[in-house]
């Protein structure tokens, strides 16, 4: 494919990027056509955000850009220009699993991992929009990750645990 | 190895980017360009194509930064612009209380991570033929605002769908609005499709909306199938059948035999046209039996 594709060295059409990854301002540059995926692995260094399929179909690149659900192979850096992007790598607190990351380890939600971080950033925006979601309401809201490990029940079991331990935590049942 | 910067690693074909701040803009960028040019919007389904170099647009002109595209609006019908999340749409009371039957078929758009991105004017720009989008709107009978060069004009969605991913709009206008009816007391509508994963493009769908009398008969119809040929598909037979009808067992069944040899739809890996043709009846069938069930709003 790439013998066919116009000669570009970039140069022409480099931007200057900013914008705040977890709390942190990050500026990089990119081409037009640089997705966000590859902004955030490659000029950014942060490579937490998973590429499965790079079409739209597999849900492991999924970030929060300004606290939406966001796939960031299907969008371009140039696009999220000035925004606030939250990644895997913003979940924990330095050593301290979320509880999302210990509800997945508890309920074998992940085993190679690959699909891991879409999960994770997607059953957040769940919980944080829905803070009790029925079994119906997690797969639905799920369905656009993919888990070629699981069998998914590990992944449901995961955020039912993660959805019950923010809400006691939050003192929401007390 | 991470791709250096440059070409290497890099999906999409290089194109120009552009943000304009309004409308006039964006037109003159994709005049410039001569039909070269795409718009931009949530990219949902532009991307992909590009990733897969099946696209290679020469330039991009991203109107989501445009606010006065963006918004819901209720004025006896519904204006909503073209820029609109589809997840905005979904989540708006006023397309709740209005036309129940669009928030229902936003929710089998995509997932919650390509609704949050994708637009409403987007999905029926592109005029996929398996998408809700665009079938609601026939069904429904609105309308579209496309802006160019030459100024404004109106599309009703009757004369927007010409084919496989194309649209009445020229390769110089940026749709800016869509216009939805006021729902007419009596009149009751119905979404169903039938898909393999929750999420995908659809089989076979249908949207049926229909205005009732007292006794419970068809005044008129709009019974639009989609996924069953090159764009979302008017069934005026099945139309014609039930006008004037009570839609009993023997009205619906007729109906749904009718649906299935009025289509022509395409196969595909996913479907044989024996089995879409199946499932058109299935459809029709339910959606018909359902719209008697239902209350329209009172006159």
């Amino acid at each position: 494919m790439s013998n066919v594709a116009p000669v570009s060295d970039g140069s022409q059409d480099l931007r200057v990027i900013r914008v705040v990854v977890n709390g942190e301002t990050h500026t990089g540059m990119a081409e037009s056509r640089t997705l966000l995926s590859d902004f955030l692995r490659h000029e950014l260094g942060l490579t937490g955000t998973h590429v499965g399929c790079e079409q739209g179909v597999c849900g492991s690149c999924t970030v929060l850009v300004d606290g939406e659900l966001c796939r960031s192979c299907l969008t371009f850096a140039a696009q999220v220009e000035g925004s606030r992007i939250e990644t895997v790598e913003g979940i924990a607190d330095g050593d301290e699993l979320h509880p999302i990351q210990r509800a997945f380890q508890d309920n074998h939600g992940l085993q190679c991992g690959f699909c891991t971080p879409g999960m994770l950033i997607t059953t957040r925006a769940l919980i944080e929009s829905n803070p009790d979601p029925s079994e119906a309401e997690i797969r639905e809201h799920l369905s656009g990750n993919v888990c070629r490990c699981t069998g998914y029940a590990g992944i449901v079991a995961a955020v039912q645990q993660a959805a019950r331990e923010i809400a006691s935590a939050d003192g929401g049942g007390a | 190895m991470p791709a250096a910067a440059g070409a290497v690693g890099m999906k999409p074909a290089a194109f120009r980017y552009v943000a304009p701040a309004d409308i006039d803009e964006a037109v003159a960028v994709l005049a410039e360009h001569g039909g070269d040019a795409k718009v931009l919007a949530g990219g949902q389904s532009l991307i992909p194509l590009m990733n897969m170099r099946m696209s290679r647009p020469t330039a991009l002109v991203d109107v989501c930064r445009i606010a006065s595209l963006s918004g819901v609006s209720a004025n006896g019908g519904l204006t909503i612009g073209a820029a609109t999340r589809q997840a905005s749409v979904a989540a708006s009371p006023l397309v709740a209380d209005a036309w129940p039957v669009l928030t229902e078929a936003l929710s089998h758009v995509g997932h919650p991570a390509t609704r949050s991105r994708g637009t409403f004017g987007g999905s029926i720009a592109h005029a996929d033929p398996s998408a809700e989008i665009p079938a609601v709107l026939l069904a429904l009978g609105g309308e579209v605002v496309a802006k160019g060069p030459g100024g404004e004009r109106v599309i009703p969605a009757d004369d927007l769908f010409i084919a496989h991913f194309t649209t009445d709009l020229a390769e110089d206008e940026v749709l800016t609005e869509v216009r939805l009816p006021r729902r007419e007391p009596g009149v009751v509508s119905v979404f169903s499709e039938v898909v393999r994963r929750r999420g995908d493009f659809a089989l076979v769908g249908v949207v049926a909306v229909a205005q009732m009398d007292d006794d419970k008969r068809v005044r008129s119809s709009r019974i639009v199938l989609f996924g069953v040929g090159e764009v979302p598909f008017r069934a005026s037979g099945v139309e014609d059948l039930i006008r004037g009808q009570q839609l009993d067992d023997s009205i619906v069944a007729e109906a749904a035999r009718h649906a299935a040899q009025e289509i022509d739809p395409i196969p595909d890996v996913q479907g044989s046209v024996e089995y879409r043709r199946e499932l058109a009846a299935d459809r029709v069938g339910l959606a018909l039996r359902q719209l008697t069930t239902q209350e329209g709003v009172p006159a």
